[in-house]
């Protein structure tokens, strides 16, 4: 028996009502509509896509702070949507989150010392301030934060060092999942580099799952190990890490790494790019049949009718496509002419 | 080559009030000739976008103060220039795209007005040919269905239509040179491939010459001819983008190269740079701004600024190691000649 997935998401949508045109009428977005994926205790799980495609919300569905439109989700096997109260606050101490904006996610009337540490107050726990001490001195260390920061406030650090805390913070209750929302994009590159070590350091040293939100391949590739990708509310792709970037199967996964830009020119110059022509479509209006046709190069007939269904067609790689997956590509559709 | 259609010398440009003095731009120094693309990178708040709002003439001042240095378009200053020259340079033959194309494009005007409204003043145009001008314009950026288009407001528009409206606005006069400021960060990676592609096509019809700002350094291999990497707000290092990467000089650089996850490889770990880039407000830093951060500064690292070293191939180092190899020091706030050439 394969053991229990830490998170387990069925069937999963949220429509949000909006209104939309001139005339104001009343209409529907989808932003998450239809995603099933599970992640394994100590998994790194990347959701990648473009913007507005459901990321965000997603990761509110599975902290609890959006209720689902339909679907459902389990933590450790057990239903959220059925929890009780005291049963979903215990929930809350094992499943942690980190924000994109380290600048708006920290309280700025709070010392370091006291948003590291609220977590503790507000489940009531480590109250014998010796012990308190240690633990949060343990944080600090495994985090790379100096001691002189704790009586200081959240403005008087740079980007990198916010996110630091906002992480030591999100490490406070020895969370057993953890979900990132785009936790360095607002960071500069070398920056980010050093977050991106520590998220790995951490992950091995507290036997973290990460749920890990990105619009950026490369950072995604460097971190997490199983990627589902993301078009207008589903997930298109799903595949352990080193399959998806060798060998995708969804045209929109194979046009989507082909535009990601490579830092090496010798690479950048023999490269041939899949440009993708039009923009990503309004979650209000999602095109009939195969979301993506309208931007596809592989589109026929049938997939402007029939919506394809997410197939595992090889043991853990599934795509939704009608027409690409596992048959012959055209020639030129070659991810680099090397 | 053909000579260059900007060089920029020296350039200082720092904000000046009573508690501070931010040495925003402190020593930049390159030449662009015609048809070519000059990437500029570096961490943020490293003087990239004051020294393009320096040569564009955009910088407030009070508080801004250019300080020192040259900026020369097709041989003369524009630091120099009578104002009414200056507006005829400015916006016509230099034009400006920015990162967020919503704050730039006037929310209250048709897409179609406002390039018109750039054909008219630059072109002397009547008003229903810079009409057919601004429709010609958006079917060269790729706006589907133009004609309709062209009487949209910008919220009508997505973010890479705007963006495409705001290339358009700044091609309508044709410019020698194009500032091009992050002008892909807000967008998806989809989108920015179709931007980018864009820029190339265009810049290939009008000769344009291109200075490209961006903190992408995937961007920078994709686009860039030559590089100039800032730091502190100073040019660290200068090189064509091939031999910026196969062997950058700098150690920053050489930081900056190896700390970006790629596609193509999954590093174990990533090589960051510890550490925070300094404040630029905080007074003089005795000694080079990276020594701090610098996996292999020495003790003089930490007390002499270093000067620039022309290497061969018209590249540039601000480094002290540089100097062991016999490399010919200039001064960081003297006219170079031959950098980025
Ligand atoms: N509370 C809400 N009410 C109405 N629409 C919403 C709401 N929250 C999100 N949406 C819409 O749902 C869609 C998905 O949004 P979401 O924030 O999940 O996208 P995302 O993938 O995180 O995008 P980004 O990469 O830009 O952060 C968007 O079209 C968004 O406008
Ligand atoms: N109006 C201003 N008054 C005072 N200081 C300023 C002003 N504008 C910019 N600065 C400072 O000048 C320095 C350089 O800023 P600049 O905007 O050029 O950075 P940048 O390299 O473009 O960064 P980014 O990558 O974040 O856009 C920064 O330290 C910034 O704080
Ligand atoms: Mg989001
Ligand atoms: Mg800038």
């Amino acid at each position: 028996m394969s053991p229990t997935p830490i998170l387990e998401v069925r069937g999963l949508k949220k429509h949000f009502a909006a209104r939309s045109g001139l005339f104001e009428e009343k209409a529907t977005v989808k932003a998450v509509d239809g995603v099933s994926f599970s992640v394994m205790p100590q998994e790194s799980f990347a959701v990648v896509g473009e913007s507005g495609c459901g990321k965000t919300t997603l990761g509110k569905l599975v902290l609890a702070l959006e209720r689902p439109t339909e679907g459902s989700i389990l933590f450790e096997g057990r239903d959220v949507g059925a929890m009780s109260r005291a049963e979903l606050k215990a929930m809350r101490s094992r499943l942690q989150v980190i924000f994109q904006d380290p600048y708006s996610s920290l309280d700025p009337r709070m010392t370091v010392a006291q948003i590291i540490a609220e977590p503790w107050d507000i489940h009531g726990l480590h109250k014998n301030p010796a012990e308190r001490a240690k633990r949060l001195h343990k944080l600090l260390d495994d985090c790379g934060i100096a001691k002189s920061f704790l009586d200081r406030h959240p403005h008087e650090f740079s980007g990198g060092q916010r996110q630091r805390v906002g992480i030591a913070r999100a490490l406070a209750l020895e969370p057993k999942l953890i979900v990132a929302d785009e936790p360095v994009s607002a960071l500069d590159v070398s920056i980010q580099a050093q977050v991106l070590n520590l998220l790995k350091d951490l992950q091995k040293e507290h036997q973290l799952a990460y749920l890990f939100i990105s619009h950026d391949f490369s950072v995604v590739r460097h971190l997490c190990t199983r990627i589902a990708v993301m078009y207008l509310g589903r997930v298109v792709e799903t595949a352990d890490s080193e399959t998806l970037f060798n060998d995708p199967q969804h045209p929109y996964t194979e046009a989507l790494l082909s535009a990601v830009p490579v830092p090496d020119p010798a690479v950048e110059k023999r490269r041939k790019r899949i440009l993708l022509s039009g923009d990503v479509p309004s979650p209000l209006k999602p095109p009939p049949g195969c979301r993506f046709h309208p931007r596809c190069r592989y589109a026929v007939d049938s997939c402007r009718v029939s919506d394809p269904a997410l197939d595992e067609a090889r043991p853990g790689h599934a795509a939704a496509c009608a027409v690409l997956p596992f048959k012959d590509r055209r020639s030129d559709a070659a991810l680099v002419a090397l | 080559m053909e000579p260059p259609v900007l060089s920029v010398r020296g350039l200082r440009a720092h904000f000046v009030t009573r508690e501070r003095t931010v040495k925003a731009v402190d020593g930049i120094s390159y030449d662009l000739a015609p048809g070519r693309t000059l990437a500029i990178v570096g961490e943020s708040g490293s003087g990239k976008s004051v020294h393009a709002l320096s040569i564009l003439g955009l910088l407030p001042t009070p508080p801004a103060k250019i300080v020192a240095g040259e900026i020369l378009f097709q041989g003369r200053d524009l630091l120099k220039m009578p104002p009414s020259e200056l507006r005829a340079v400015r916006g016509n033959r230099v034009a400006m795209i920015f990162q967020e194309p919503m704050t730039s494009l006037n929310p209250v005007l048709r897409v179609g007005e406002q390039i018109a409204e750039a054909v008219v003043l630059h072109q002397k145009k009547s008003q229903a040919e810079a009409r057919a001008k601004a429709i010609e314009l958006l079917r060269k950026v790729g706006i589907p269905h133009p004609d309709k288009r062209v009487d949209d407001y910008p919220h009508q528009f997505s973010g890479g239509m705007r963006q495409r409206a705001m290339i358009a606005i700044a091609l309508s006069c044709e410019p020698d040179v194009l500032i091009a400021d992050e002008p892909t960060t807000a967008l998806d990676v989809t989108i920015q491939a179709q931007i980018l592609e864009l820029m190339k096509t265009l810049q290939k019809e009008f000769k344009t010459a291109i200075i490209l700002i961006t903190h992408n350094i995937g961007v920078v291999a994709e686009m860039a001819d030559d590089v100039v990497v800032m730091y502190a707000g100073r040019a660290v290092e200068t090189a064509p983008v091939g031999e910026l990467f196969r062997n950058p000089r700098h150690p920053y650089t050489r930081g900056l190269l190896a700390s970006v996850p790629s596609i193509y490889e999954r590093k174990e770990r990533l090589e960051a740079i510890g550490g925070q880039p300094p404040d630029l407000g905080a007074g003089d830093i005795p000694g080079c701004p990276f020594a701090a951060r610098c996996p292999v500064a020495e003790a003089r690292c930490k007390t002499d600024d270093p000067p620039q070293f022309s290497l061969p191939g018209g590249r540039m180092t601000a480094c002290w190691k540089a100097e062991a190899e016999g490399a010919e020091r200039t001064h960081r706030f003297a006219p170079v000649k031959g950098a980025a050439s």
